[in-house]
């Protein structure tokens, strides 16, 4: 399977199942386009007939580029077939049965009232409640007992609003160092946040022991303060912006991400990122709002479209600010070439209910933070571990191959079949896909990967 | 420009192999928490 698209004045040409990515001119991309359901014979005279005014498009010439296409094609970089598919289920059962990241829900409360946030204002459908360290401690012994082999353990503070229990916070991770020598384990925190309660000691803690933070920021003042207001219905956005300021400032090199949320009111987003840089912040992820179809937030067909086109602008933008020496990172632009994810991650997906497992205050375990007041997806808990194993073969199961329309997708090995709930909610089943967020995804993937071509072709001029 | 230029990329096929160590972080563990995907994870397998 092979993709080819036009995009920031490149012709680029992606071969799926390898991974290999060309950069072609005009005429090879038109061949390679053809090529595989015309004959030579039609080939050549159709592009003989388009570039009837180019003196360089000659016969022999045409030859040569068959020869080129031919070479690629033996050297299994263009035109290589699927082979995975057979293999799919085997490749994530590599994987599987070992945990190795959680989200732990320390407060199933939060100190604003954001519309169209997910987990209703941090309630998830349920009452308002915080963890314990006694249940964050064994959610922690739950990780380290399940990790088999694996060094790297990822654990997420997330909420609500995880620094309403700061404490427990500190608590737990202070645990967790304290035994991952003797376990031979590295953990990575990472704290999400909305900003409300950050003061010195927070950014003191978060800078120590925080691999990384996600502060929550929307961007434009108006925008960010539709949504993000407190229960007296105050806008939060002068209160937040100094202590992201600051907290970010202080953390140096250590990774951090302004992540916004976008909504039917900006679809128009590439004002927020913007306004994200002129406060200063160069780490940043805006996504799509996530809610259900009738909700008055949601992305409308004529956003969608407009979100096709500031993916584009973005691009530009990112170009834009390399060449004037201030770039800035754009999560979802972010891609290693070289140095990506092997095939089993590709194929396998983000892990949810298998290796990545969300935990409430009560202790109770979820495929991940998006199943969570869902009771039918309910795992186990963190004392008797998984005892839904049903369920939890339904994850485990869930791979790139499982979704009948991924198949003939050019993005499939990119996003490995996309987000479980965000199926689930669309379609009832987490081996369906959520159509929007799927044309989103492709765009972005588009730009890029077009932002590392030209970063290969301006190398070399 | 040369008529094609073909990309250092990492070989899929090949990742087959010696992949799969899971060391690598979970994608929705690092900023997107709602729309997931893997293109940007990096790898962290020491025995590539």
């Amino acid at each position: 399977m092979i993709h080819c698209y036009k995009l920031g004045g490149l012709n680029i040409v992606l071969d799926i199942c390898s991974g290999s990515i060309h950069v072609v001119d005009e005429v090879i991309y038109d061949i390679i386009e053809m090529y595989e359901y015309k004959s030579q014979e039609q080939i050549k005279a159709e592009i003989l007939e388009k570039y009837t005014d180019r003196e360089d498009v000659t016969p022999s010439e045409i030859d040569a580029c068959f020869a080129a296409i031919e070479e690629l094609k033996q050297a299994g970089k263009l035109f290589s077939p699927d082979t995975f598919a057979p293999i799919a289920n085997n490749l994530k059962q590599k994987t599987a049965g070992v945990v190795k990241a959680l989200c732990l829900h320390v407060a199933h409360t939060c100190n604003l009232n954001c519309a169209y946030c997910f987990a209703s204002q941090g309630k998830y459908q349920g009452e308002r409640a915080i963890m314990s360290y006694e249940v964050g401690k064994q959610a922690l012994d739950f990780l380290m007992e399940n990790s088999k082999g694996r060094k790297n353990l990822e654990v997420d503070f997330f909420g609500g609003e995880p620094l309403m229990n700061f404490d427990v916070v500190k608590q737990l991770v202070a645990y967790a160092r304290s035994r991952e020598k003797e376990c031979g384990k590295n953990f990575r925190f990472t704290l999400t946040t909305n900003g409300i309660l950050i003061d010195d000691d927070v950014i003191e803690f978060s800078n120590r022991e925080m691999s990384n933070v996600v502060l929550s920021l929307d961007g434009r003042k108006e925008v960010h303060d539709r949504y993000r207001v407190d229960y007296a219905g105050n806008g939060s956005w002068e209160r937040i912006v100094p202590k992201f300021q600051k907290f970010v400032e202080a953390r140096g090199n250590k990774n951090y991400y302004m992540r916004g949320t976008f909504t039917h009111a900006n679809p128009d987003f590439v004002n927020d990122i913007k306004e994200m840089l002129d406060l200063g912040f160069t780490e940043l992820s805006m996504e799509p709002v996530v809610c259900a179809a009738d909700d008055p937030n949601r992305l409308t067909k004529e956003d969608l479209a407009i979100v096709m086109e500031q993916y584009e602008k973005l691009a530009e933008l990112m170009l834009e600010r390399r060449k004037a020496g201030k770039p800035f990172t754009f999560y979802h632009y972010m891609i290693d070439l070289k140095g990506g994810p092997c095939i089993y991650k590709r194929v396998s997906g983000c892990g949810s209910g298998t290796e990545y497992m969300a935990v409430t205050p009560w202790g109770d375990l979820y495929p991940c933070h998006q199943f969570v007041g869902d009771e039918k997806f309910k795992l186990g808990n963190v004392w008797d571990g998984v005892t839904n194993t049903e369920m939890q073969q339904e994850f485990c199961s869930c791979n790139v191959y499982a979704r009948p329309e991924c198949h003939d997708c050019w993005a499939k090995l990119y996003c490995s079949g996309g987000c479980a709930a965000n199926a689930y909610h669309a379609t009832g089943s987490i081996k369906g896909i959520y159509k929007d967020g799927c044309e989103l995804f492709r765009k972005r993937m588009e730009c890029a990967i077009m932002l590392e071509a030209l970063k290969a072709v301006d190398g070399e001029k | 420009m040369e008529r094609i230029k073909t990309l250092e990329t990492r070989n899929l096929c090949e990742s087959a192999k010696n992949g799969g160590c899971g060391e690598c972080q979970t994608s929705c563990q690092s900023a997107c928490k709602t729309s997931c995907g893997v293109a940007n994870q990096p790898c962290e397998n020491t025995n590539k």
